[in-house]
């Protein structure tokens, strides 16, 4: 088994545009790692509670998130 | 930096008005990304329905036209008529094609029209308040079957691929799921097949996508897609019907 090396001068950005986030929580029902939820402290301008990143460091770049939105609320880069 | 995922070019930054959890949106953006793809932004014309996608002309950023109720596969075929280098496509919903409009899409398939259907299948009337749609399921509680779809009196839900599939102007017939990402996934390649399938001239093309409407369901949209994963596949069995024109056992 070889180890699995991390590269440190690579990470991911995970952007929620939450103006246009409605709130349905299918990005919550996808993420392997379990790091997007729905932000109850926050109100969007059309009442909505927006979804978010809790850690975005255990992110992996996946997209599923993204992929699932039917509002295109989310958009995924590679930050060197 | 470098991005892996953002929005397609050919949808225009205005935000969908559609329910929280709807996968019109979904959809959308899967075709959206497809006409990327094949870099027909600027000769692409789409025909819109009657029912929750009728603004889809302000989603899209390619030429547009709207059609009648039910009708827009006769819309395209005028529109492809007079332009065939045009890639032209309708989109619509069960309520349009499955039942006002059920003449226009059987017969553009019967004479092989070279145009491509996307055919968004929740299986209920989603605009106009959650009525019985002919897609809706035996048993399926709608406002007009609020004790459930019953076949005495409704009749049977409508297998629109199965039926299209029979003519032999329909090139390429498929239905997908947009159900988890897996499906998602496949439900693009199957979009792009299609649009490739006209662009080839081969003949017509449709994908029917299995869809939700969380709100006139009465679920959560994660629960709709359990659903519909539950409910809607086993009686709407997904993938490729026919294939360049032949009949394929793809499933």
């Amino acid at each position: 088994m070889g180890t699995v090396t991390e590269r440190d001068d690579e990470m991911i950005h995970i952007v929620f545009f939450e103006d246009i986030c409605k709130g349905c929580g299918l990005c919550t029902s996808v993420c392997p790692e379990g790091i997007v939820s729905i932000n109850k402290d926050r109100i969007n301008a059309s009442g909505y509670n927006p979804a978010g990143v809790t850690d975005e460091t255990k992110c992996t770049g996946c997209a599923f998130c993204a992929r699932i939105c039917p509002d295109i609320a989310i958009r995924i880069e590679k930050v060197s | 930096m470098s991005i892996i995922f953002e929005r397609p070019r050919s949808l225009t930054d205005k935000p969908f008005h559609y329910c929280p959890g709807c996968t019109h949106g979904l959809v959308h953006r899967l075709v959206a990304e497809v006409i990327d793809e094949l870099d027909i932004q600027a000769n692409t014309i789409g025909v819109e329905p009657v029912g929750c996608a009728v603004s889809a002309h302000d989603y899209f950023d390619i030429d547009m036209q709207e059609a009648a109720h039910g009708r827009a596969p006769a819309v395209a075929t005028g529109i492809k008529r007079v332009w065939p280098d045009k890639v032209v496509f309708t989109y619509q919903g069960d309520g349009d094609l499955a039942s006002i409009g059920m003449a226009e899409i059987v017969h553009a398939a019967a004479r092989g029209e070279r145009i491509t259907t996307i055919f968004i299948n929740n299986a209920i009337f989603g605009m106009t308040g959650g009525q019985m749609a002919p897609t809706s399921l035996l048993g399926q509680v709608t406002t007009t079957s609020p004790h459930g779809r019953d076949a005495g009196s409704a009749g049977y839900p409508i297998r629109v691929s199965e039926l299209l599939a029979t003519l032999q102007g329909a090139a390429y017939v498929a239905r997908v799921s947009v159900h988890d990402v897996k499906n998602i996934a496949r439900a693009k390649r199957s979009i792009k097949k299609a649009f490739t399938t006209q662009i080839e001239d081969k003949g017509f093309s449709i994908v029917e996508v299995l869809s939700t409407c969380p709100i006139n369901w009465g679920m959560t949209p994660a629960d709709s897609l359990k659903w519909l994963q539950d409910n809607m596949i086993p009686y709407y069995p997904l993938g490729e019907l026919k294939v360049d024109g032949e009949g394929v056992i793809n499933r």
